[in-house]
């Protein structure tokens, strides 16, 4: 049996005086997409940000390709190979299209040092990245900043990405736009988890769906089961899918 | 092209702004024929030594995002390092050479020390830390009175070429003396522009990105995987470093140094105020701060003088355009300049531009 690619165990993470995360267990198996659900409080972010260090765990463990990440710090986190797509979209809105993705590809110094091949593609995912390739990021819409986000963490090959709520805020045809990429990621094998609430968009996309509630996974299984259950869904969500069609 | 690689792909991008800064640059070079007399020589001086040591602090504040009371604190550290070297070694360029080293090598030590110890706390803790550490060194320097000068300073001679005395040649160029004063004043001028175009280069550089990127928000920028510390320490150090060659340059320039003319709080505010003024987080803004803050200090004055003498017969304006109450006008002109460009002239200036284009 192969280990999966990411594995919380009984993860505490603590903000502050505030217990988060209760003893979180997640796996998030390699080439999936795994969708994290819940209502808002449920501990989905701090889940991903404890993933990244940015709010280390008190105690569990997060092993990444089996590697414990606990003792490392974010950036030696990054450094492993997890891109993270952070709520706010996570832009640099002072810096240029060209300079975001510049400062995603660690390796570049100028665009002609980045794989040209990879760009072209994520220009043909976000065409409106290449139209807006000099302008600062922050004059971009909401749903083309979400796009740089995205575009920013696939600029070069990593193993995970982590992205936090990619339809908030967004127009219906942009969320289109988003399932598009998504699906067209998904075929180049990358492993993703992703955290949202629109549960319609999560179930276009979603492998494998974790369910959160009060800082623990309440519900882990396939997406395909939680769409098909509409019991199921009622009792973890409040909601059925029929409902939102 | 040239023009584009010397400016590090940083252009100015705004006319108005290339022009404001060609007429800045030309004004410099042309001081000694354009604008005989001392003062004039002076203004020009100190704009060169202002413009690298508001640029060295541009790099940390406007750039990285930290704020530091500790710049002057490297700016005396470079004159002083001068000033003790040509004082003990005597009028040579060994001295000089002397002075800069040892200089760089303490600013360099001490703002890796403050970085690595400080830079890990919130901003206000990292302000207040180095306002501790500069208002002790500006104490140490006037305690060390043998070594410093006290609070009297340090008057010493220059390396002859540098020196009033020395004489090119005999018959003056367009009126001017070929000496070495204006030797001094060209060199200072060259080293400026030398320095300045570094900074650019280091700004433009992926290095000078991922300071952007701190600055604009450290968490994302370590998520991106930049050990956010280490650039920011490398930052504190660069700066430092360009602060204390414009403290050497004073210190050659005035042929003297002592603790109100290099380490007083009063320049740290004076150069907060050009950066704001100029534009945070562009290089080309401490170019046009310093040069308009340096000027409206020295001839704001006589400007008040002549208005206030064609006012005699207007008792209440007389009274208040006296030159006597020059701070004031200084400070109405400063606040006005702030309300009038909250992201300072050179960003007026290019939004302006973008909104054209």
């Amino acid at each position: 049996m192969t280990v999966p690619l990411l594995q919380l165990e009984g993860v505490h993470t603590h903000i502050g005086a505030y217990h988060i995360l209760h003893g979180v267990d997640l796996q998030v198996e390699r080439g999936e997409l795994t969708v994290l659900l819940g209502r808002n409080g449920a501990g989905k972010t701090t889940t991903l940000r404890t993933i990244m260090g940015l709010w280390p765990a008190s105690s569990g463990y997060v092993r990444f390709d089996g590697e414990a990440l606990n003792a490392l710090t974010t950036p030696e986190i990054a450094r492993r190979g997890i891109s993270y797509v952070p709520e706010n979209m996570g832009i640099f809105g002072e810096l240029t299209v060209r300079e975001n993705m510049l400062l995603a590809a660690r390796g570049a110094k100028r665009i002609e040092d980045m794989d040209a091949a990879r760009l072209d593609w994520i220009f043909g995912l976000f065409p409106a990245l290449k139209r807006f390739w000099q302008h600062p990021a922050g004059l971009l819409s909401g749903g083309q900043k979400q796009m740089l986000a995205v575009a920013r963490s696939i600029i070069e090959p990593r193993q995970l990405l982590l992205i936090d709520e990619p339809s908030k805020g967004l127009a219906p045809a942009i969320i289109q736009n988003m399932i598009v990429a998504f699906r067209e990621l998904k075929q180049t094998d990358t492993t993703i988890l992703l955290v949202e609430q629109n549960f319609n968009f999560a179930r276009q996309l979603g492998d494998k769906v974790a369910v959160m509630d009060g800082g623990r996974i309440v519900h882990a299984g396939t997406m395909a089961e939680l769409a098909g259950d509409e019991g199921l869904q009622q009792r973890l969500l409040g909601l059925s899918l029929a409902a939102h069609q | 092209m040239i023009f584009n690689r010397l400016l590090s792909g940083d252009l100015p991008r705004s006319r108005v702004l290339m022009v404001v800064l060609i007429a800045i640059l030309a004004g410099l070079v042309l001081t000694p024929f354009a604008f005989p007399g001392a003062k004039a020589l002076n203004v020009a001086a100190k704009i060169c030594i202002f413009i690298v040591l508001v640029a060295s602090f541009d790099l940390l504040l406007g750039y990285t995002g930290i704020v530091s009371f500790a710049h002057t604190m490297f700016f005396g550290i470079g004159a002083y390092g001068v000033a003790i070297a040509l004082t003990r070694i005597g009028p040579s360029w060994t001295g000089v050479a002397v002075g800069v080293t040892a200089a760089l090598l303490l600013s360099l030590g001490l703002s890796l020390v403050i970085g690595l110890f400080s830079l890990r706390v919130k901003a206000m803790f990292y302000a207040m830390i180095t306002l501790a550490v500069a208002t002790a060194f500006q104490t140490l320097a006037s305690q060390l009175s043998e070594f410093t000068g006290g609070e009297d300073g340090l008057t010493f001679k220059v390396p002859e070429l540098l020196s009033p005395g020395f004489s090119l040649s005999e018959q003056p160029f367009l009126g001017v003396s070929l000496d070495g004063r204006l030797i001094s004043f060209y060199l200072l001028v060259a080293v400026t522009v030398v320095l300045f175009l570094l900074m650019l280069r280091i700004v433009n550089s992926p290095f000078g990105r991922v300071l952007q990127a701190i600055r604009e928000n450290a968490f994302r920028a370590e998520a991106l995987g930049y050990q956010t510390v280490v650039y920011r320490t490398w930052s504190n150090v660069l700066s430092a470093a360009f602060a204390t060659l414009a403290g050497a340059l004073l210190a050659l320039w005035l042929r003297y140094n002592g603790p109100d003319t290099s380490l007083s709080f009063e320049i740290m505010i004076d150069i907060l105020l050009m950066v704001v003024i100029g534009g945070m987080g562009t290089l080309y803004g401490s170019v046009i701060g310093a040069t308009l803050f340096i000027i409206v200090q020295n001839y704001l004055q006589d400007l008040m003088k002549f208005a206030s003498d064609g006012m005699s017969k207007v008792p209440l304006l007389r009274d208040l355009l006296h030159p006597d109450r020059w701070l004031l006008w200084l400070g109405i002109l400063f606040i006005l300049s702030i309300y009038r460009f909250p992201t300072g002239i050179v960003g007026k200036l290019r939004t302006k531009a973008r909104g054209h284009s």
